[in-house]
């Protein structure tokens, strides 16, 4: 019991160094918030919604590669001058193309992008309306008997006979 | 039904296809709006000799080749031999943007592998780069006479990529 005891304190000890360690940790990251929260905030909007282009996946306010934090200091420049959020968005397509933007712009190129879903989806339905009136006219013209007989069971009896 | 059993068929060759061109196609290669874009205005300090300026409006009238380098920069090593030799043809002037490094460690570094650059731009802050839409080291643009950006190549510069693209290409807006 003395040892459960003992090692149920070193646990506790260990949960409480980890949890202490995780808000330290926090707190030197989130230091820049304290500069201008008002600019911070929107810049974090704004990158939000831009690729980093380096970790290709990671969005320009998540990464901390080099390249992403001159990036959001030319932001951070750009809001503090009163650029407006179109002007900002432009800055960043003119030297990196549509390819920072996680919603890219619908235009002749995305249009493919933008519409395929929508593409598959009508030919998906056209398939299935297809599908279901075929069956239906298949159901109509042979009778209850012959849907009978298209069932597994009485197929797989056919094949014996 | 018979008569349309190839369409699953063709739907898979034709999604092997797309799949296929996906496999080929590099990420990390993002095309540069930049092109075909007078480039950006820069005016910044020589790292062989800071107390002069070169501007980008020094270059007109010059077919040139802007490399973006870095002495912390790994694959710039791999690229640095195929500068040298190529500087050595005297196709363009190649000027190079050390860039986000200290002036110290650069010129150690073209003291070390040598200096195939006519001149080398310093940017420690990374502003040059960024306004060139760099966003990995080694970039090399090639700009014409007018000041227009033409190509870009990302990543290390191959004695390939400057025999079948590059040099041609020189040649054609040198004319």
């Amino acid at each position: 019991m003395k040892l459960h005891h003992v090692l149920l304190k070193t646990l506790k000890a260990i949960g409480i160094a980890v949890i202490v360690n995780v808000s330290v940790s926090y707190a030197s990251e989130a230091l820049p918030l304290a500069d201008d929260p008002v600019v911070e905030q929107r810049l974090n909007t704004i990158a939000e919604e831009l690729r980093c282009l380096v970790c290709q996946n990671e969005s320009l306010a998540g990464s901390r590669a080099d390249l992403a934090l001159d990036l959001r200091r030319e932001l951070r420049g750009l809001i503090k001058a009163g650029k407006s959020d179109a002007e900002i968005k432009d800055f960043m397509v003119s030297r990196y193309g549509d390819f920072v933007l996680y919603r890219p712009p619908v235009k002749h190129q995305t249009w493919l992008l933008w519409f395929a879903p929508l593409i598959l989806l009508c030919i998906g339905l056209l398939v299935l309306v297809r599908t279901v009136k075929h069956s239906q006219s298949k159901h109509s013209r042979a009778g209850e008997d012959d849907w009978e007989l298209e069932t597994p069971v009485s197929a797989s009896e056919k094949k014996k006979d | 039904m018979k008569n349309k059993a190839w369409i699953p068929f063709a739907i898979f060759i034709v999604l092997v296809a797309f799949l296929a061109i996906g496999l080929k196609l590099n990420p990390r290669e993002v095309p540069s709006p930049l092109i075909g874009k007078p480039a950006p205005a820069f005016s910044a300090p020589r790292l062989l000799a800071p107390e002069k300026l070169l501007s980008n409006l020094d270059m007109l009238g010059k077919v040139w080749m802007l490399n973006v380098w870095a002495s912390w920069c790994v694959a710039c090593r791999v690229e640095h031999p195929v500068l040298m030799a190529f500087a050595k043809t005297n196709t363009l002037p190649i000027i190079g943007l050390d860039y986000k490094d200290t002036a110290v460690d650069g010129m150690k570094w073209l003291a070390q592998h040598g200096d195939p650059y006519e001149t080398s731009v310093t940017d420690p802050d990374g502003r040059i780069g960024i306004n060139f839409g760099v966003y990995g080291v080694p970039e090399t643009f090639i700009i014409d006479k007018a000041g227009v950006i033409r190509h870009k190549h990302i990543g290390p510069v191959t004695d390939a990529a400057l025999k079948d693209i590059i040099v041609p290409m020189v040649r054609e807006l040198q004319k």
